[in-house]
């Protein structure tokens, strides 16, 4: 398979140390299954998936725990046999608290079903293999978690043309997906033909950061095996360019419209570990209980890729790469551009944890209450073209209205205002607090409205 | 597992990384990058040049601790910015100003233009060339009489008068151009600073010098200085096309006055002018303009300096109106 | 002396015209307004809180006015203001009690847990988004003052990570009611005494973890009253306001020291 370059540039973005080196090169390792498994019910975007077992109640390895609650929503599966010991509301590595189920591992790790499923899938129609996945309990493993089916069954009038897998993986640290593409790249190629039997006609765009040139060779060398119009994409590095908007453009020229969604100009847009989970549920039969993440970071003595469980704690994962090195001063689940700071060791891995990063304490905070000196750095810098220096002096004003007509509703909290921001302003916290705000503000209107006519 | 204290971690929004840059390191590169023409300034200008520095250099740091400290704003004056402002209005000022006058301007700067509106980026205008143009018309003498540059002069020199003030006094008294002007400043004693003027406005070698470290280590971008430049350089070119006896060269008109200080070091501060690439090209453009209106047509031989407090008030219009189309709106989106 | 004569002559002239100008356009252009909204507005408080639901007081003087809408609805000027409405506008009115806002949350710093030192805007809204500021409780007091912030007679102060109501000063304008991202805050009848102070929904083990004084859903309280006045929501005892509960015995037996009494017009003393 060919590689060719991405045609178009996007405006904005930054340049941060990629700090890959230190786990580019590892290949990813087993982690042992924990004693205890705290599986959240609410990994996914969308309702939180309603429980199917109790306290006491004993569950084997890909048994489905919990369901989905609505249309958006997903599955959830025991990620080992044992025993249930409690279900309720806890902290999650989200920093919100959600349904968890706690698993009491048995040691024995025994599976629900060991059959691989009946026929040959190709001969399928679409709509069965999306149930595939449903039932695997598949959902977006970038990072946002939108649930898979949802995803691949676009209402009547909207037709998807270009498949884009999404092998940017543009966060500093994290190699858990470069990993993947290298070590299992031919199940990712085979998550692709699935994709290519519910879409029969998309185009097959395969995106991957010129940092990784194994990946791109690994899945080049893979993708012989794929018919159809399928393209290797090269991307240049830069941040970000794996967000889902900016990676459509980089590839079709096209823009997401405001509001929209990637098949408002006919994309669909897939992580790699997605794909793969994908292939190995229609293929395989087996439901999400794994992923591959990165556990890196000064703060950490023994870096490492990790295969691991859903539902291991971090406590776990950070005692099986040899502890920290030092004092913790943050605790960062995903990457350090986008990731959620931890409150304390109560997380475990979801479907969506792509990394841990562990970072000593640092002398200065990140953040500050400097004022603005409008530099335009973040003007700059924004992929979005918003200007966060404006929208943050908009938001301590409290003026939602202009922050709304300064269009913060777009902003996709990627993080490039505030990590070139000079002033050490929590510009992303501000976007967030307007957006939020802006909400408020919104939905008063809407009841403004429902009032009017009476 | 030998493992800290969870309610010692820190927990802040995202991003966790930043940039290894801050306001007061971009502060103390513009300082950096003013040192060759505050030496060439002491070179040609002596003993003045380092006394009115320091006088305004630490009357501005003063002022901002003291007022600072009076309002109870809890931060402190470690972010460089009164300090720059001082050596600012210092390479403003003419050479021979009594001490006090330049702490009076100091004063002004940093008290009236910077702290009244609410500290570092809440300024409407450049504080430095508040102070400048307060001086000026407070004291027109005194900020008019110029010294003939020497090396290292020990002693007050004769007075004498700027290539602009010249040109445009002869212009005024004689309809003609000032006779052996071109022989009495030549291009060279232009680039090295052997001229009468303002103390950081003369020695153009160091000004770009100066410039060439902002860019290179990007505290400043060409936007704003390039289009003012090339204005000033456009118009200039049009006036010397239709009238050579009654105009300066291009040339002329950019390396005298106050243009390279200005161009790259005032305005370009961050705080007064536009955020966005086309706001800062409409600034550096209308800069140029103005500047070269009131050489050609005001009152005073040199604009620069109104030129930028002009532009400075018209910023937050600029801000407004250019801006870059949002990713995802259609070009013509109007707010809803 | 002529130039002098002229000059003032030219200027009075001028002021005179614009006089002119401006009498005929305040005769022309003016707009005939109720002169009953003025003489309300003269009655309400002034203070503008929008309370009322309404944008300041005039607005809710001409509402009044020209759509007749309930005259009690003005929290700030209490009974009085009510009274004197009626008889301006010579119609019946039922006061309603002054109400006082009140947070419902004790875990100050003392009592609850921070899991980690918060680095970010102050702002509770903005916190929600950053673990809840770190504070260990889901549904506690994050303490950051958005309340403070928005409260136009300054009634409430933070102390130890915790907002505290003054009742004296409180105007039961509503608008910490809708800045509490947590939802914390109440306004209650200004008589009522006896106050359970936590919102946390989650099990007595949990609460227990994260707060030494956070409801933890023993019933002993339901069961002292009878559930008369004192009801389980979930896993939360929450007062009903509308019975009237007057049984020191649930201030003091409840074993988490929820419940609290506090006088309405003294501002309370944690226990």
């Amino acid at each position: 398979m060919n590689i060719i370059s991405a045609l178009f540039s996007n405006s904005g973005g930054i340049h941060p140390d990629d700090a890959k080196k230190t786990t580019a090169a590892l290949p990813s390792v087993v982690a042992p299954i924990p004693p205890l498994l705290a599986v959240s019910l609410a990994q996914h975007l969308g309702a939180p998936s309603k429980t199917l077992v109790k306290k006491g109640d004993t569950v084997l390895r890909g048994q489905p725990i919990a369901d989905s609650a609505g249309f958006v929503s997903a599955r959830v599966h025991a990620p080992t046999s044992g025993k249930i010991v409690s279900v309720g509301l806890r902290m999650t590595a989200s920093g919100r608290t959600a349904p968890v189920i706690e698993i009491e591992s048995d040691g024995q790790d025994q599976p629900f079903t060991t059959e691989p499923p009946a026929g040959d899938w190709t001969t399928l129609p679409p709509r069965e293999l999306i149930e595939r996945i449903h039932q695997a309990g598949i959902i977006g493993m970038g990072g946002a978690g939108f649930p898979t089916q949802v995803k691949l069954s676009p209402p009547p009038g909207k037709t998807i043309q270009t498949l884009i897998l999404n092998g940017a993986e543009c966060e500093p640290f994290l190699t858990a997906d470069h990993r993947l593409m290298v070590e299992q790249a031919e199940a990712i190629i085979a998550g692709i033909r699935v994709l290519q039997h519910i879409f029969k006609d998309a185009r097959v765009r395969i995106a991957v950061e010129d940092n990784k040139p194994d990946a791109l060779a690994a899945l080049a060398q893979a993708a012989d095996i794929l018919t159809g119009d399928v393209q290797m994409v090269r991307l240049r590095t830069a941040y970000p360019q794996g967000a889902e908007k900016q990676l459509i453009y980089s590839i079709t020229g096209r823009e997401v419209p405001s509001g929209g969604l990637p098949m408002d100009v006919q994309t669909l847009v897939e992580n790699v570990a997605t794909v793969q989970a994908i292939g190995d549920a229609v293929i395989r039969g087996f439901p999400l209980i794994e992923r591959v993440l990165t556990v890196t970071g000064p703060a950490i003595t023994q870096p490492r890729n990790i295969r691991a469980r859903i539902g291991t704690p971090f406590s776990d994962l950070i005692a099986f790469c040899g502890g920290p090195r030092g004092p913790i001063g943050r605790l960062i689940c995903g990457g350090p551009l986008m990731g959620i700071a931890q409150s304390g060791l109560a997380g475990a891995v979801t479907k969506t944890t792509s990394g841990l990063l562990v970072l000593p304490p640092e002398r200065e905070a990140p953040f500050s209450s400097m004022p603005c000196i409008s530099c335009g750095r973040c003007v700059d810098a924004c992929p979005i073209r918003l200007l966060p220096c404006t929208l943050s002096e908009t938001s301590e004003a409290e003026q939602d209205t202009a922050a709304e007509d300064l269009k913060v509703m777009d902003c996709i909290e990627c993080g490039c205002c505030a990590y070139v921001c000079p002033a050490r302003r929590p510009l992303v916290q501000h976007m967030r607090r307007a957006k939020a705000r802006v909400q408020i503000l919104r939905k008063q209107r809407e009841a403004q409205k429902k009032k009017q006519p009476v | 597992m030998n493992m800290p204290p969870a309610s010692e971690w820190l927990i802040n929004s995202s991003p966790h990384v930043r940039a290894n840059d801050s306001v007061s390191r971009i502060m103390g590169r513009v300082l950096i990058a003013l040192i060759p023409a505050l030496g060439a300034a002491v070179w040609f200008f002596g003993w003045n040049a380092l006394r009115l520095t320091l006088a305004c250099t630490v009357t501005c740091v003063l002022a901002e601790w003291a007022s600072r400290t009076l309002m109870k704003r809890d931060r402190g004056i470690n972010d460089l910015s009164a300090a720059v402002t001082g050596v600012l209005l210092a390479l403003n000022l003419p050479p021979q100003l009594p001490t006090w006058m330049a702490v009076l301007g100091s004063l002004v700067a940093i008290v009236i233009a910077k702290q009244l509106y609410g500290g570092i980026g809440y300024n409407l205008f450049n504080p430095a060339l508040i102070g400048r143009t307060f001086l000026l018309v407070s004291f027109p003498v005194a900020m008019t009489t110029w010294m003939a540059p020497s090396v290292f002069p020990w002693a007050d020199a004769i007075t004498t008068a700027t290539p602009l003030g010249i040109w445009k006094t002869a212009l005024n008294a004689t309809q003609h151009a000032p006779p052996d002007f071109f022989q009495q400043f030549s291009v060279s004693d232009l680039l090295t600073g052997n001229r009468p003027g303002c103390l950081g406005e003369t020695c153009s070698l160091g000004l770009l010098l100066g410039a060439a470290y902002l860019l290179i280590t990007r505290c400043i971008t060409w936007h704003i200085p390039f289009s003012m430049l090339f204005t000033i350089a456009l118009g200039a070119t049009i006036l010397y096309k239709m009238d050579p006896t009654q105009n300066l060269p291009p040339h002329y008109q950019l390396l005298t006055g106050g243009v390279l200080l200005g161009a790259f070091f005032m305005a370009t501060d961050m705080v007064t002018t536009p955020v966005t690439r086309p706001g800062m090209i409409l600034f550096g453009i209308g800069c140029g303009l103005i500047t070269l209106v009131i050489r050609k047509w005001g009152g005073y031989p040199e604009g620069v300096s109104f030129s930028i407090l002009i532009m400075n008030s018209l910023t937050p219009l600029i801000n407004r109106l250019a801006r870059s189309r949002v990713f995802g709106h259609a070009p013509q989106s109007k707010p809803a | 002396m002529d130039a002098v004569l002229i000059q003032t002559i030219i200027i009075g002239l001028t002021g005179l015209l614009c006089g002119a100008i401006l009498a005929i356009a305040a005769h022309f252009l003016s707009v005939y307004e109720d002169p009953r909204i003025e003489k309300v507005t003269a009655l309400l408080p002034g203070i503008n809180c929008g309370g009322c639901g309404y944008t300041g007081c005039s607005d809710y003087a001409k509402a009044i006015v020209t759509q007749s809408v309930p005259i009690n609805s003005c929290k700030p000027g209490g009974a009085e203001t009510v009274l004197s409405l009626a008889t301006a506008l010579s119609v019946q009115a039922v006061a309603t009690e002054r109400q006082v806002a009140l947070v419902l949350c004790n875990g100050d710093d003392t009592y609850a847990v921070r899991t980690a030192t918060y680095n970010g805007i102050a702002d509770c809204l903005a916190a929600e988004f950053v673990s809840g500021s770190g504070k260990g409780c889901r549904y506690g007091c994050m303490g950051l003052g958005s309340c403070s912030r928005v409260c136009p007679v300054q009634a409430i102060r933070i102390e130890q990570g915790l907002a505290i109501v003054d009742p004296a000063l409180c105007i039961a304008c509503g608008k910490c009611v809708t800045a509490c991202p947590r939802t914390l805050i109440k306004l209650i009848p200004e008589s009522r005494s006896i106050h359970v102070l936590c919102r946390s929904q989650d099990r007595g083990p949990d609460v227990k973890k994260v707060c030494s004084v956070g409801c933890i859903a023993c019933t002993i309280c339901v069961k002292t009253c009878n559930g008369q006045g004192i009801t389980m929501e979930g896993q939360l005892a929450v007062v009903d306001y509308s019975v009237p509960l007057d049984v020191d015995a649930v201030v003091e037996k409840c074993p988490a020291h929820t419940i609290h009494k506090r006088s309405g017009l003294k501002p309370g003393n944690p226990a």
